[in-house]
């Protein structure tokens, strides 16, 4: 854990804190309504742009004023405020979980249902534009997977000395990506990163070593990314320069949610997505062409999966910036199916390594943005 | 009254004759089979049927169908004749009900609660899979203050069927038909072979009479075993004391005894009740006013509600001399012009009544609603009143809110009737249980049936949604509520002669509702009252609760003084009650 980045996060989230509680506290003498201003985090509110190369936050801000109804709200924030000062102050840092049991010493005050804890955590993230590990607060959500070409350069928590691990050694298994994944640091002569959304397709592929063979990083996200995961891999690519492929299901759900996540943020999360997006990533697989070119078997689009698909259109400024998503998306709901990464197992188990992958793969300029 | 309800039951013994003459046509009908009758040897058995032995054996008709619903009517029936007679003769009623019982008791089940809702059907179709319901066998007395009766007359009212003042007359009563005590005491002769036994004075005798008797179901003649005088073994002037020995069920809790006089006591604050348990238990319902209802007076039939077959009845038992002056005399708001008016709409001339065809009443009958005829009077109705009913539903609930209404007469069939609502919201009433309803109909509390009412057909098709109650479809809402209703009328009219359900006439359903009505307005004001009020309140606790802890949390972040988080937490608090009062 490098000790200046750690300093400089801590500073920026206590700044946030000692400013608006010092903001809050001049109003409220002067007899005005105190307020609070915090970024709306939708998908309406965010914009894309190629250079920069993740959903960016524009400029709408809801901002919560202290009356009657919104003196809950008010208190639990600013005690929630003061939680996070304290865990910065004595360097220690508590889960969401753990957050919302602290509360229930705070009477009237506390949370019924950790959701609510949630949400007002989100709030104050947002408000200080910091991450919730800036404020001390971590995840529950287990990270993703990694097997493969890599050395992760950890730090020993008693002795302080680096600690090297290989991820080609875990055998049949593989290395858990840590919830906080900034003082790691990577080596690697991989050729490429590839991200894979189901842990069935990984373990095919660790089980085969695909990794050897293709001299590649196999990543499990297990769904939509954790944000640890989004910040693993984005800052291992940008260390070691390497390109990132995608592999997932070839849904609204991979591409719109998963892949979108990975690659630019989300709209939820998005005063966080410039650290926490990997905007090097591209999309393998699987794409519409690909189920008329490999002839997968295919499900129909549920009315859920055309939804989607068409608030990927309609919403999502990143879809809207790339043409040829558009295109594909389009091609998909025209074909009004859907196709597993699995289904390549119609061919036979290992086609997937030995034709899907390589082929693929030769053309990676050819891949969707 | 009497005469036109003597009309049904003329028309309910014909039925009987029909379905005797139906089997005998069964026998004709079918030609395969050799006749085994025919019509002598049929008039051997036609014979005239007496309404005793109709009921003896239709006893569910009078509400003998079980046990415990038995018991209660007699109970119900007795009461019923005391309060009437006392308020009749002006005195202030004192009823003292005694149940002892003569055999093993019986274990009262756990929870009458799965006879809640829709009542003694249940409680049948329970004894209808267990075989027959256990009894047990009671000795009941009632004892009233009343004027008595003159003892010539006692055999007849207690020992014949049909038998009785009220029957003749349109007059708000409680009974009506002049059955309830003379099948009470044949249900009991049946179940356990026991006579009626009486005790009356009236007040210009010294001594009392008392009478033992049977009721000869054949005849529907009494046969009085026992008359002898006697001294009258109670403090009152006058009074009488009947006793009936019977089989019976007593259970506590919906539908029994013990409520039913309970609610009695309610509908007659001016009552006072003693009641003996068969536990040996001794209730006393002082009376909460010393003053008796406005007494109610008789009218005569209107026009509008005769049926043809008593208008034919009037008609020869009229003691008028030509048809003119009996419609003028015998019925109500039928003046010379209107007759006239009649008259002319039927083709009919004035005649002598001896003249009179058929045909030509027939006529007249006809022409009875082509005119226009004034609503009969309305002042033989007498509602309980406004504050009474709520008094009433004070002692039955503990709500937080009350209101009543007591609408203006009103009129179906030319009957006059008057309805009266109360309403209890809110307090102690349960939240998660269904309306409960109270019935009056006369003052007479109705504990059957509440689903043939027309009180639940009204109540059932009004939305609550708009009070805040949860209501499904086609039933009664479920909240923290409780109505009362009371019907009052000169001729009550009831689904059966039970007197457990008021038929749903138009008129009287309207009434009801509109009484109905005017009670939730006040409820939908009182619950927007209260919603303000509480809203205010929760506006003034949440800025009381929560501002503490926005002190606690500046001072830690901001390492304030104590008296520098005070300073804060006071101007906070000022800045939104400010804003509160200004309405933002």
């Amino acid at each position: 854990m490098a000790k200046k980045s750690d300093a400089k996060a801590d500073n920026k989230a206590l700044t946030g804190i000692n400013d608006t509680a010092r903001e809050i506290y001049d109003k409220a003498l002067k007899g005005q309504k105190p307020q609070l201003r915090m970024p709306v985090r939708a998908l309406s509110n965010v914009k894309y742009e190629k250079k920069s190369g993740y959903l960016a936050l524009t400029n709408q801000y809801k901002t919560r004023t202290l009356t009657y109804n919104t003196v809950k709200g008010f208190a639990q924030t600013l005690k929630m405020m003061s939680a996070s000062k304290e865990l910065i102050d004595t360097d220690d840092h508590a889960s969401k979980r753990e957050m919302y049991y602290i509360s229930k010493n705070w009477g009237p005050a506390r949370f019924d249902e950790q959701p609510e804890s949630d949400t007002v955590m989100d709030d104050i993230e947002a408000m200080m534009c910091v991450n919730r590990e800036q404020l001390r607060f971590l995840p529950e959500e287990k990270g993703g997977e990694v097997a493969g070409q890599l050395v992760v350069i950890d730090k020993d928590r008693d002795t302080g000395k680096p600690l090297k691990i290989d991820c080609t050694g875990f055998g049949s298994g593989a290395y858990s990506i840590p919830i906080s994944v900034e003082h790691l640091e990577f080596q690697t002569k991989a050729k490429f990163i590839l991200c894979i959304e189901t842990a069935g397709m990984f373990q095919r592929l660790v089980a085969h070593n695909y990794w050897r063979k293709a001299n590649c990083i196999l990543i499990s996200m297990g769904g939509v990314p954790t944000r640890a995961t989004r910040r693993f891999v984005r800052r291992m690519a940008d260390s070691m320069k390497t390109p990132v492929y995608t592999f997932v299901d070839g849904d609204p759900y991979g591409i719109a949610n998963i892949y979108r996540t990975l690659k630019v943020g989300s709209g939820n999360a998005a005063h966080i997505n410039e650290f926490f997006c990997v905007p090097q990533a591209t999309f393998m697989g699987i794409t519409p062409q690909d189920i008329i070119d490999y002839k997968l078997p295919t499900h129909p689009l549920k009315d859920v999966d055309i939804k989607r698909a068409k608030d990927a259109i309609k919403n999502d400024p990143f879809f809207q910036y790339h043409k040829p998503w558009v295109k594909a998306i389009e091609q998909m709901m025209k074909m009004g199916v859907r196709a597993e990464q699995q289904a390549l197992a119609k061919h036979g188990l290992n086609y997937v390594m030995d034709e899907y992958l390589p082929q693929k793969i030769k053309h990676a300029d050819k891949f969707l943005p | 009254m009497g005469k036109r309800k003597s009309a049904a039951l003329a028309a309910k013994s014909e039925k009987a004759e029909e379905k005797v003459m139906a089997k005998g046509k069964q026998h004709i009908k079918s030609p395969k089979r050799a006749p085994v009758e025919n019509a002598e040897s049929m008039a051997k058995r036609q014979r005239e049927i007496s309404v005793s032995e109709f009921f003896a054996k239709n006893r569910h008709l009078l509400g003998f169908d079980n046990p415990k619903k038995a018991l209660l009517t007699t109970v119900k029936e007795a009461i019923d004749n005391s309060l009437d007679a006392c308020e009749e003769a002006g005195i202030l009623p004192e009823i003292t009900v005694k149940l002892d019982r003569l055999s093993p008791k019986l274990k009262e089940p756990e929870v009458d609660a799965a006879a809640k809702d829709s009542g003694e059907e249940k409680v049948e179709k329970k004894g209808a899979k267990k075989g027959p319901i256990p009894t047990e066998r009671f000795h009941l007395t009632i004892i009233d203050n009343g004027p008595g009766i003159v003892a010539t007359q006692i055999g007849k009212i207690f020992g014949k069927l049909l038998y009785g003042s009220k029957f003749h007359r349109m007059k708000m009563s409680r009974g009506q038909q002049g059955i309830g005590i003379s099948a009470a005491g044949m249900y009991g002769q049946m179940t356990t072979g026991k006579p009626m036994r009486i005790i009356s004075k009236i007040p210009k005798e010294a001594k009392a009479t008392f009478v033992e008797l049977k009721i000869d179901t054949k005849t529907n003649k009494p046969e009085v075993l026992t008359e002898k005088e006697t001294s009258w073994p109670h403090s009152s002037k006058s009074g009488t004391s009947v006793e009936i020995t019977l089989e019976g069920r007593y259970q506590r809790g919906r539908q029994s005894v013990d409520e039913f006089i309970l609610q009695n006591t309610l509908s007659n604050p001016h009552a006072t009740f003693h009641f003996v348990d068969p536990d040996g238990q001794k209730f006393d319902y002082p009376r909460k006013i010393n003053e008796l209802p406005h007494l109610p007076s008789e009218i005569k039939p209107h026009p509008y509600g005769v049926e043809l077959g008593r208008f034919h009845q009037m008609a020869m038992e009229t003691s008028a001399k030509n048809l003119k002056k009996f419609m003028a005399t015998d019925f109500s708001r039928v003046s010379d012009k209107v007759a006239d008016e009649i008259f002319k709409q039927a083709g009919v001339k004035d005649m002598p009544m001896s003249k009179a065809t058929h045909e030509q009443l027939n006529k007249i009958h006809e022409a009875i609603p082509k005119v226009s005829i004034m609503s009969p009077p309305t002042d033989c109705v007498v509602p309980i009143g406004e504050d009474l009913i709520v008094d009433t539903l004070k002692h039955q609930t503990k709500a937080d809110f009350y209101t009543a209404t007591t609408r203006s007469p009103s009129v179906y069939r030319g009957n006059p009737f008057v309805v009266e609502c109360a309403l209890a919201y809110g307090g102690e009433l349960p939240g998660d249980e269904q309306m409960t309803v109270y019935r009056f109909a006369n003052r007479v509390p109705l504990q059957f049936q509440p689903t043939a009412c027309a009180t639940n057909r009204v109540l059932t098709k009004m939305d609550w949604k708009n009070y805040g109650l949860n209501q499904s479809k086609n039933s009664l809402p479920t909240g923290p509520i409780a109505i009362l209703i009371h019907v009052a009328s000169v001729w009550v009219p009831f689904t059966s002669e039970s007197k457990e359900a008021i038929a749903d006439y138009p008129e009287i359903k309207q009434e009801i509702r509109l009484a109905v009505l005017e009670c939730a307005r006040q409820l939908s004001l009182h619950v927007s009252r209260a919603r303000r009020a509480a809203e205010a309140e929760r506006k003034a606790n949440y800025i009381d609760t929560y501002i503490p802890f926005i002190g606690e949390a500046l001072q830690e972040m901001l390492k304030l003084s104590d008296p520098q988080r005070e300073k804060v937490v006071g101007t906070l608090r000022n800045t939104l009650e400010k804003a509160k009062l200004e309405g933002n």
